[in-house]
């Protein structure tokens, strides 16, 4: 049996939200004059008797984890955004600290939340490996030991002695990312580092990570909203939900699943409305709607030789500059078909302020007679996701019941079926 | 078994143990401090034209200024020494003291980023910052005995006197008393940025406390005592009357001022350790 490395017993962390003001320092007083007299702070919704007001400002990001990690294996975190998982990597790697609760580890813990933290952009790329070497906690022998192989994982060979200001993104992150995986941990703790960089990257770093754990014997925890990665590297999983543990299990196949199909049955049909809850300066969805060609309501089902409207109205509120905005089309167990963006047609597009409606042609002969999800992603380049598509935050579900060409595709259930021009001579 | 708190390496808890220095952990990241003052020092003169020469010029020049505006114009006494070795003596002290102060007290805010994304002790930060300002001291330092030098070249006689051995330890105290200070500025700031505006205005009220532009001995009997409060104030007088043979050296006043530095250091310490741990979720 593998040792326990890390062991998390009740483990609650409360944020306050609201404005500080002249009121914060007013209940922080009270509630320091509350432990004074070793009472139970009112303004804490973790004591039995807090006001109603505790209630209204502060929100419990983590309630009740336990749990317990063995050596050598790698744990997928996953949930929507806001479940807790961010902030239990955070106290894991003590960036914050619980407020209640403890978690015991054992061993050294390198944490990844970020790549190439405190990289200085007019050092050169040599000087930042031992910056951000030092910081992540290795000593400059230990830097030393390793720079030719960072320097090898990265590329970098002929830029080493330029300032990183030179550098591309992609080489910052390879250079980054580079530095963390060789520093010399039992644990390693990783938020979705992978998100950046291309593919080729995510598939090296994502390969590094699994020699590590097992060439190495190192624990991992993952934090990742891609599902494939956390398919390819995991041999346990956990599902946040509100801060609470859901699932926990070593089948991470069914996990993910369950997970999607979790999502999948929220998913709206034909008209996905906004009730208030989305409201972002940047973007704030109106409605997205399936309609036929012509505009009209949707009343016969879904056939996959007429062509169909999406309809997206939303609101600008403020003009960001790199505004993005596609749809993911997927196949109901998460898998990526094809992705679209109003910048395939005009390369220029950018949304203007006020209200604006964009319309996409579904065309016809392209699906299959089976179910999709068309989920919405908006976001502002390198900097934020607005509307994330992988949790079906907007997202149709579209059915496909009748495909009246008679063909291959529909009877081996391929995820599409375009229908292609054949000549003959 | 894994019920033994021995067991293990790291225990996260809501709290630890407040005053706990944590020299341990500074010291296995002695090499992240190394590297802080070499990023400060080496990016301090990068796009500029005149470099480490910045550090020569800024004290010639207030320096200078000082000698014209309080020396000349408004004619504040200067125990009898020339202006500009009175003034510099005062400005260099001041400087390092300042510098230690308005950098300490940004910590947190200031370093927001990389501490939302990477544990390491936190005080390893105004640590660095307090070594990276003596590498500036000491420059500034050699300006002043080169012109103390100019001067006795010129007929001062020197005046100098064994005290001036006391010189790195004048220097560490300043590093312990900003560094308690600041420390307690840089924690209350996270939650209250109120603190932002008032550093940079009690760092400028604090020079005109503190005996840089007037010697000590101007001041009037019954408004001494306020001058005891301000712990930097004998540094200075020391440093004066080690070098220049004017200014006050009274062990009450030593004494006062340790007692106001420690407390202030402990107890800032005590609030550090405090924001350390939660500061990420209000800054």
């Amino acid at each position: 049996m593998s040792q326990t490395v890390i062991k998390i017993e009740n483990l609650y962390k409360e944020y306050k939200l609201g404005v500080i003001s002249h009121g914060t320092l007013y209940r922080d007083l009270q509630s320091w004059w509350a432990r004074i007299r070793g009472k139970e702070d009112p303004n804490s919704l973790i004591s039995a008797q807090h006001t109603e007001k505790a209630e209204k400002e502060s929100f419990l990001a983590l309630i009740d984890i336990s749990m317990e990690i063995k050596a050598g294996e790698r744990v997928g975190i996953i949930g929507k955004n806001g479940a807790g998982k961010s902030t239990l990597l955070k106290i894991l790697s003590r960036i914050t600290s619980p407020t209640k609760g403890i978690a015991k580890i054992k061993g050294r813990v390198g944490s990844l939340l970020e790549v190439g933290t405190g990289f200085h952009p007019e050092l050169t790329g040599r000087e930042n490996i031992y910056l951000n070497g030092a910081i992540l906690g290795m000593n400059r022998h230990e830097v030393s030991r390793k720079l030719d192989e960072i320097v090898d994982f990265a590329g970098i060979e002929k830029h080493l002695d330029t300032p990183v200001k030179r550098y591309s993104s992609g080489m910052t992150v390879r250079l980054g990312f580079a530095v963390a995986a060789h520093l010399e941990t039992d644990i390693l703790i990783a938020d979705e580092v992978l998100a950046v960089g291309d593919a080729e990257f995510q598939n090296k770093a994502l390969g590094k990570m699994k020699g590590l754990s097992t060439g190495e014997g190192r624990t991992i925890i993952f934090v990742s909203h891609n599902m494939v990665s956390v398919k390819s590297l995991c041999n346990c999983g956990i599902v946040l939900e509100r801060g609470k543990i859901k699932e926990m299990s070593n089948n991470v196949d069914k996990l993910v699943t369950d997970y999607l199909v979790d999502f999948s049955a929220k998913i709206k049909t034909l008209r996905w409305v906004n009730t208030g809850e989305y409201n972002d300066p940047s973007f704030t969805p109106i409605s997205l709607e399936l309609q036929e060609e012509d505009g009209a309501e949707i009343t016969t089902p879904i056939c996959a030789d007429k062509n169909y409207k999406l309809k997206l109205a939303f609101e600008i509120k403020e003009k960001s500059p790199n505004f993005e905005l596609y749809y993911v089309f997927s196949t109901i167990d998460g898998a990526y078909l094809f992705i679209s963006s109003p910048r395939e047609y005009n390369n220029n597009y950018r949304p203007a302020i006020g209200l604006n409606t964009l319309y996409c042609i579904i065309p016809k002969n392209l699906l299959n007679k089976q179910e999709y999800n068309i989920s919405l992603a908006v976001g502002i380049n390198n900097e934020r996701n607005i509307i994330d598509s992988t949790t079906y935050t907007i997202a149709l579900r579209v059915s496909v019941v009748s495909n009246t060409t008679m063909n291959l595709s529909a009877h081996y259930k391929t995820p599409i079926a375009p229908k292609l021009d054949w000549y003959t001579n | 078994m894994d019920n033994n708190d021995k067991d293990w390496t790291l225990i996260i808890k809501p709290r630890n143990n407040l005053l706990s220095l944590n020299l341990g952990d500074i010291w296995k990241y002695r090499d992240l401090i190394r590297m802080f003052i070499k990023r400060d020092f080496v990016t301090f003169y990068k796009q500029t034209i005149l470099g480490p020469l910045w550090f020569i010029i800024q004290p010639l020049f207030t320096g200078g200024m000082f000698a014209l505006i309080f020396g000349t114009i408004a004619q504040i006494p200067t125990d009898g020494i020339p202006m500009l070795l009175f003034y510099t003596a005062g400005i260099i002290n001041w400087t390092y003291f300042a510098d230690c102060l308005s950098k300490t007290g940004g910590t947190f805010t200031g370093n927001a980023g990389i501490f939302g994304k990477v544990y390491f002790p936190r005080l390893a930060v105004p640590i660095s910052n307090i070594i990276s300002s003596m590498i500036r001291y000491a420059i500034q330092y050699m300006v002043f005995i080169v012109m103390y030098c100019i001067f006795v070249f010129k007929g001062y006689t020197p005046t100098f006197n064994w005290l001036v051995v006391f010189t790195p330890l004048l220097l560490i105290y300043m590093a312990l008393i900003s560094l308690g200070f600041g420390v307690w500025i840089s924690s209350v700031t996270t939650k209250y940025r109120d603190f932002n505006f008032v550093l940079p205005f009690f760092v400028q009220l604090w020079m005109y406390a503190t005996p840089v532009i007037f010697p000590l001995s101007l001041i009037p009997e019954q408004y001494r005592i306020f001058m005891l409060l301000n712990p930097v104030a004998p540094v200075i007088e020391i440093f004066r009357y080690a070098y220049l043979g004017a200014g006050e050296v009274n062990l009450n006043h030593i004494l006062i001022s340790v007692g106001i530095t420690f407390t202030v250091l402990f107890s800032g310490i005590i609030m550090f350790n405090k924001t350390e741990k939660t500061f990420m979720d209000t800054v």
